[in-house]
This record gives structure tokens, sequence and C-alpha cells, in this order.
């Protein structure tokens, strides 16, 4: 549970700019100031809750991506469990973590303003990247708006720049490298082992399994990620002095939190779900399993060893992996390829927009300013809401297939690998024996001998041209030229 | 000048990783491949008591942890 002495330190009024008096005094003044500003609040625990609901909302397809693309489970029934889970994590302990970005921002410049700001950008880019079905990390953004209000309110000293980069931009590099390697060979004994086992007994048992390592995947999440906003929610009501310093966090604080990402979590970001069951890989039940139970064991290793590695990172990765470690499934890497720089610049992009909303909060000064940040929030989620209305995306299409004309390379991929797999696997030893054919040949149509004749066979794919080099009458060319 | 990586934790998330994220899924499909893999049916087409004890034992080992991981995040370790 929550105790005493694991409160931080979160200041209870804005840092005194540098000129202005910093004795204890205004610090006090400021306290109580704290407590006649409701409305803020108000303002913060709201858009902290908003924060949770787009949290489970992009964040659904982790756990439940690889079930509903191999049918596993139907979209709503998955995206049921997974709320129910994600419920029942944010309940199942309470040791939460309460701190904002620590070690990453200054401590003592963590304000309400800031605190806000920072949500605003973590929101805004969580709806961002949800309008374009990229997966990206939850808890990537709500730092980098932190850090971009922290960088607006003090400078660049606000932010301990050792501390980001060995704490978010260095994992995020790893995270997905890892958990590549453990599917990947998760992915690679599964299937050697179930190799000879027939296709619909593997798919009977393995949704089990799969369904199993999802849900561990949802409960982990909302233990995770739910105490994150619920920690949130306690320092606002702490630093406005709505509740005592030391107090553990109320009921409805908790209830709140595990309602808002379980709705979120319910209504399903099912763009992120297209694109992490649809667009890397080609899913089967013997790899979604493999695949998350790599995601269930490397989230919560890496938390056991003290290593935070993100949900988003960990999961995308080990669907990457099932599909390395398959022989014959396609990895679409150019998705992959505008997922890892989308994971790149979510801590900058977040920070631009936490920046942004921190100075549009001074701007207009006061708790106008708050009001003010509030409301263009609400106008810019309803505007990015409005926008996805164009091409929606939801249960009845999530399964369909990958449209090839949104990946260009995927479509000449797919077009060949839907036509003639064999031709995409050229031996070494049939390619050199091709090329040694082709060459003779062109050396003997230059002589000038039966030029017409040869010409038709030189522009022939090379397994062609190996295969007239075994059992045609091009063969006895090739004896003749050794 | 502090680390940027820590080593050590990542080497033991990879160590860990493969253990319990590779060797997990391998055990079920162990488990898969006795119940249902080539020569599980006997003539009468049933899968004879041997192989489902053996086959359940991997499953349940599987259960197991997944209990085991719940226990976990239930004690505050997440």
């Amino acid at each position: 549970m929550w105790s005493g002495e694991h409160i931080p330190t979160l200041r209870k009024s804005r840092p005194p700019p540098p000129h202005a008096d910093s004795s204890p005094v205004v610090h006090l003044s400021v306290t109580i100031v704290g407590v006649t500003e409701p409305i803020l609040l108000v303002l913060v625990v709201t858009t902290a809750l908003a924060f949770d609901f787009t949290n489970g909302f992009h964040d659904t397809g982790n756990a439940m991506a690889t079930s509903i693309a191999t049918r596993a489970l139907k979209p709503k029934t998955a995206v049921l469990l997974s709320a129910s889970l994600n419920m029942a994590g944010a309940f199942l302990s309470l040791t939460v973590a309460a701190t904002i970005a620590t070690g990453i921002v200054d401590a003592d410049i963590v304000t309400l303003e800031v605190v806000l700001a920072g949500l605003a950008g973590g929101i805004i880019w969580n709806l961002i990247t949800w309008l374009f079905g990229i997966p990206s990390s939850s808890s990537h953004a709500l730092i980098g708006g932190v850090v971009g209000a922290a960088l607006a309110a003090a400078g660049s000293e606000g932010v301990l720049w050792s501390g980001l980069t060995s704490k978010v931009l260095i994992p995020a590099l790893v995270a997905p490298v890892v958990a590549i390697a453990v599917a990947t060979v998760g992915t690679w004994l599964v299937v050697r082992f179930t190799r000879d086992v027939e296709q619909k007994d593997n798919d009977k048992m393995f949704r089990w399994g799969q369904i199993g390592s999802a849900s561990l995947v949802s409960l982990a999440h909302g233990t995770n990620d739910a105490q994150k906003s619920m920690g949130i929610i306690l320092l606002a009501l702490i630093a406005a002095g709505a509740v005592p310093s030391d107090s553990s966090v109320p009921f409805w604080v908790i209830f709140s939190c595990a309602l808002a990402m379980a709705l979120g979590t319910y209504m399903g970001g099912w763009r992120v779900i297209r694109t992490l069951g649809k667009g890397l890989v080609e899913l089967e039940s013997r790899q979604g399993m493999a695949a998350e139970t790599s995601s269930a064991a490397v989230i919560l290793l890496s938390s056991h060893f003290g290593y935070s590695l993100s949900t988003t990172h960990v999961a995308t990765g080990s669907i990457l992996g099932s599909g390395v470690g398959m022989k014959g499934a396609s990895v679409r890497w150019g998705v992959a390829g505008r997922m890892f720089s989308a994971w790149l610049i979510t801590v900058p992009s977040a920070a631009a927009v936490g920046a942004a909303a921190y100075f549009l909060d001074q701007l207009v000064g006061g708790a106008a300013g708050s009001y003010v940040v509030f409301g263009v929030l609400v106008v810019i989620s309803a505007g990015i809401f409005a926008w996805s209305r164009r091409n929606p995306v939801n249960p009845h299409n999530v399964n369909d297939d990958w449209d090839p004309a949104e990946e260009s390379e995927a479509f000449v991929a797919e077009s060949v690998a839907t036509h003639r797999p064999e031709t995409m696997t050229v031996k070494t030893k049939r390619l050199r024996r091709a090329k040694k054919a082709l060459a003779e040949r062109e050396a003997a149509a230059t002589l000038g001998a039966e030029a017409t004749s040869t010409a038709t066979e030189v522009v022939d794919p090379p397994d062609r041209a190996d295969a007239g080099a075994t059992d045609t009458p091009s063969t006895p060319t090739d004896e003749n030229g050794k | 000048m502090q680390s940027f990586v820590e080593w050590e934790a990542l080497g033991n998330i990879l160590l860990y990783g493969l253990l319990v994220g590779a060797g997990l899924p391998t055990l079920f499909a162990i488990g898969v491949r006795i119940m249902a893999g080539p020569g599980a049916k006997d003539e009468s087409g049933k899968v004879t008591p041997g192989r489902l004890v053996l086959a359940w034992l991997c499953f349940g080992i599987c259960l197991v942890a997944i209990l085991g991981a719940v226990a976990y995040i239930a004690a505050g370790g997440h």
C-alpha cells in the first residue's frame, strides 16, 4: 500500500522567479492559494483521467492485437477481456509509483501548470499517433510532454539530460531488439516442435495459450499504467492541499483511473490494433502465442530488474520477432521502420506540444491560462477525432487484408509471394551455376554461333536458366564449357 | 559519468527473457506435439493416457507460470 515515506517531493507552488524573494513564506502563501484553485485542480484531474483514457485506448493493441488478428478471440470479446483485466490490474497492486518523470525532470519545478501542459502534450501525441495507426509508447508521450513543459518553465536546467537519455531514449532503442530476439527464438522453437502437427490442432491449442499470455500482458498493463495516472492525480491533490501530504490514494482516484483506462481499452484503438495485428506480420496462432509470451516475460522481467522498457516497444518487437522466427512469414519492415521513427520523435514531439501548452498558459496568465489550455486541448482532440471519421477502423474491418497500396515494396513482395514463392528463395549454388551458364551462353553469342536461339534464354530468370542447365539441351554446352 | 546503458540489467533481461519468454512457448509446443503430433493417436483414435499426462504436465507448468506472474504483479513487484 501507499506509505508516507514514498511521497515524492512535489513543490506546492511554481518556482519563484530568480528575481523574486524565495523565502519559505512564498511557498506557504502559494500553498494556501493552491487550495483556493479548485478549478485548476479539477482541470488537472480531468486531464489526467483523459490521458488515462487515451492510454488504455492506445495500448489495447499491445495485448490484444495478435489474438484479434489470429481470430483466437472476436474483436469485441478481446477488448472486453482486455478492459476487464486492465480494470482488475489497476486494483491488484497499489504500490503506486507516484512520480512523474523522476530523475528526468527537476522535481522542484513540477507544478500543476507543468503537469497540465505535460498531460496535454501526452494526450495530443497519443491521439496523433493513433490517427496514423502507429503504436507508440504512452509513457514516453507523457514524459515528453512533461519534459517540454519543464523546458518552457525553467529552461534546459529543468531537465536532467543524462536521465532522459539513459531512462527513456536508449531503452526505446533497446526494448524492440531484446523483444525481437526473445520472440524470434521462441517462435522458431515452437514452429520447429509443431511443424508436423496438423494445423487445426495447432490452432485449437495455441489459441488458448495465446489468450492466457495476452491476458497477462493486459493485467500487467493495467497495474503499471493506471498507477501512473493515479500518481499524477494524487500529486495534484497533495499540491493543491486537498489531501494531506502523507495521504494514501483515495478510493475514488483508484476507481476512476481504473474505469477511465478500462473504458479507453474497451473503445479499442482499432487503428493501432490493425497495424500491430495485420500490418507488421501475417500472424497465425503459434506466432501470436510466442509473441505474447515473449512480451509478458520481457515486460515483467524488465521491471523486476529495474530497467523499465515500454510495453508498446516490447510488444511491437515481439510481433516482429514472431515474423522473423517463422520461416516463410514476411515481415513488412517498411511499416516497422515508420514505427521506429515515430518512437524516436515521440519525446521531442510531445515535448513541443507540452512546451507550447505551457507558453500558452503563461501567455494568458493566471487561472485563465489553464482554462485556455484545457479548452484548446478539447478542441484539438475533437478535431483529431473528426478527422479519424474520414476512414474509420472498427471491429468490422480491423482484420481486413492489409491494403498493399499502403506499402509499395510490400505490394511487390506480396505479388511475387502469391505468384510463385519459390522464386523468392534462390540457392547460392543454383545461382552460381545459372550465372556461369549465362556467361557461357553470352560468350557463345558474341562468337556469333546460334546467336538467335540463345538470346531468348539469356533474358530468362536464373531458376529457369538453371532448370535449363540441368535437364535440357543446354546441359551439353555446360559440360563442354568445362 | 554514468553509463548510459545498464548492461547488467539488460543482460539479465535477455537471459531470463529467453529462458521464460522462449522456454514456456517451447514447453507448450512440446505439450501440443505430445498430444496431437504424429503417432499421438492409437488405432481407436484416442490419445494414450501416458501422452495425456505428459502433455498436461507441460500445459500445467505453463499455467503455473501464468499464475505465478499474476501473484508477482499482485505482490507489487511490478
